[in-house]
């Protein structure tokens, strides 16, 4: 875990060197959701609610998935950009040092100028917290926060199992796209709005429903039944990511007996 | 300290015909071509060796670089270095050898050497005092003073070259692989990046692995050489042995004054190759005739101003043995 702040501070000044390119970027990346954002507004503007769901609720919705996708951006990106390094070699580097692969692509890449998205998602989450009426206490505070840090490893074992598709690939593949931006699509709305498969599939399959409108549930006090159960649907976030790792390692020993 | 057994390896590469038609045909279903890169390699290595891995492209070096270095599992065949077997203990193994890729970079590009050191340490778990120590020898010997603070990306070849052998040697290694090392450097930075490899392997005892082209680097720093062609094993052995093998024959030019003028000078034993009024070349069977012999038959006929005596350069005995194996 130190080493993991090690490799983000030398990339940060690595970043740094480029300060016009950064701010640019930054500034960007703060106004790409900013207009999908407003296109939300612009609807409920129009038609009131979405099947019984209010502005600021599907808001908060909306800012928990972007905030989760905007820190995995930042911080899984390694796993993102994974098809780099494969091609350049750089993946042989890794393997001749004592650490774990995982950690070491991990620690390759960050995106800091996706704090820009962030910065917008908080706003957004801030603004949506304040005009609605949750009846605060300690474990709805904690569930939200658990929503956004387990939305952060959906994303980063998305990242991972496409990245391992790179070891028989090589070339990246946008595949993997579907489900990051597909996903974080989708789940910016609540899901009860889909048809029932959707529903279903963003909640055993990529368990974005989990993180995200289940949990949200019991943050608003929609929810019946035992809060507990709500409260620990964002670990389904760290059941995703296991077998991802596992994906993962399976794919390294592949390149290392194939050698491509 | 290492040894290989009987190690091969082959890949599965796949088979692209020329053509549009061809190339969506391979969209769908490939055809595979195995390729053997290596074949039943065996050698061993002792401590404190300097070994020149040397080989024609394609014939497998790299890839016994990288199953030396624990990236690559072989098929067949059983490797131990300082105990390990590489691709097993992968990062208790690594721990103790340092590796450099002359075609690409371990640093970080964009920020001061120092930085990607420091990075290194932590990397590595380097202690503190150990990495003080290092680094100010390695800082001393390659000449590192002034390139510490400088981005990687502003350093030239040679001063990118020199850090990035101080970068594997951070931690200490016992064995250090280098992979083609003086690849586009200019003769000052060679003959510092050798002068170098041959003091930490004199005074720290590091055993040393070296692929490359060039023949000079072989003749500077190797006590040994190994030669591969296609996935084989060709030859093991000193330089020595390879020049007594195939170069008992010496070129011997003389600048003299005098002689007949008349006409090339003629010696028994020797063959003339070019002459003219001031200079004549011969070529000299050791293994026939003695070089001194030759040289005091010379010296009767006219009077020797200068004498060079070469023996064939590394480069065309390598030919020759590439020539004999048909690689």
């Amino acid at each position: 875990m130190v080493l993991y702040f090690k490799y983000l501070s030398i990339l940060f000044k690595s970043q740094l060197q480029y300060r016009a390119s950064f701010w640019l970027l930054t500034f960007g990346q703060f106004f790409i959701p900013f207009s999908v954002f407003a296109g939300m507004y612009l609807m409920f503007e129009r038609f009131g609610e979405l099947r019984g769901w209010t502005f600021y609720e599907a808001a908060l919705v909306f800012a928990v998935i972007h905030l989760a996708f905007s820190l995995s951006e930042c911080f899984a990106r390694g796993f993102d950009m994974f098809s780099g390094l494969i091609a350049s070699g750089g993946f042989d580097r890794l393997l001749v040092r004592p650490r774990s692969t995982a950690l070491q692509v991990l620690g390759s890449q960050f995106e800091f100028t996706r704090f820009g998205r962030l910065l917008q998602s908080a706003i957004v989450l801030v603004w949506a917290l304040a005009k609605l009426p949750i009846d605060w206490n300690a474990p709805r505070a904690v569930t939200l926060a658990l929503m956004v840090a387990c939305g952060v490893l959906i994303f980063t074992g998305i990242y991972m199992l496409f990245a391992t598709l790179c070891f028989w690939t090589v070339q990246g593949l946008e595949i993997g796209n579907i489900f990051t931006d597909g996903g974080r699509e989708m789940a910016q709305y609540p899901l009860d709005i889909y048809k029932k498969w959707v529903t279903v599939f963003f909640t055993f399959v990529i368990p974005f429903g989990c993180v995200n409108y289940l949990p949200l549930l019991y943050v608003l006090g929609r929810a019946h039944g035992h809060p507990a159960g709500y409260m620990a649907m964002p670990l389904a976030g760290v059941l995703f990511l296991l077998p991802c790792l596992a994906v993962w390692l399976i794919g390294v020993r592949h390149y290392r007996s194939t050698g491509s | 300290m290492i040894s290989l057994q009987g190690i091969s390896k082959s890949f599965k590469v796949a088979r692209r015909a020329a053509g549009l038609r061809q190339a969506a045909k391979s969209l769908i279903f490939r055809e595979h071509t195995v390729v053997e890169a290596l074949k039943d390699i065996t050698f061993s290595i002792g401590e404190g060796e300097i070994v020149g891995y040397i080989g024609p492209n394609g014939a497998g070096k790299s890839t016994s670089i990288k199953v030396m270095s624990g990236i690559l599992v072989p098929d067949r065949g059983s490797c131990t270095i300082k105990g390990y077997t590489p691709w097993k203990e992968r990062t208790a193994y690594v721990g103790h050898i340092g590796v450099v890729f002359g075609q690409r970079s371990q640093l970080w590009w964009d920020v001061p050497v120092i930085d990607s050191f420091q990075l290194l340490k932590d990397i590595y778990r380097i202690p503190p005092d150990e990495y003080r120590r290092n680094l100010a020898l390695l800082t001393e010997t390659l000449d590192l003073g002034g390139l510490l603070e400088t981005p990687v990306r502003q350093l030239s070849l040679g001063q990118r070259m020199r850090c990035e052998i101080a970068a594997s040697l951070l931690h200490g290694p016992s064995v250090l692989f280098l992979d083609e090392p003086t690849i586009g450097l200019d003769a000052v930075s060679k003959l510092a990046v050798r002068d170098f490899i041959r003091t930490i392997n004199r005074e720290k005892g590091v055993t040393v692995i070296l692929t490359t082209h060039d023949m000079s680097d072989i003749e500077a720093l190797a006590d040994r050489i190994l030669l591969i062609g296609k996935g084989t094993l060709l030859y093991d052995g000193t330089l020595q042995q390879l020049r007594g093998r195939f170069g008992t024959e010496r070129t011997v030019t003389v600048d003299y004054r005098g002689g007949s003028g008349q006409g090339p000078l003629v010696v028994e034993g020797a063959e003339s190759v070019s002459w003219s009024p001031e200079r004549a070349v011969f070529r000299v069977d050791t293994g026939k005739t003695r070089i001194a012999d030759v040289l005091s038959r010379l010296s009767e006929q006219a009077e020797l101003l200068d004498v060079a005596i070469e023996a064939k350069p590394v480069e065309e005995l390598i030919v020759e043995l590439y020539r004999e194996h048909r690689i």
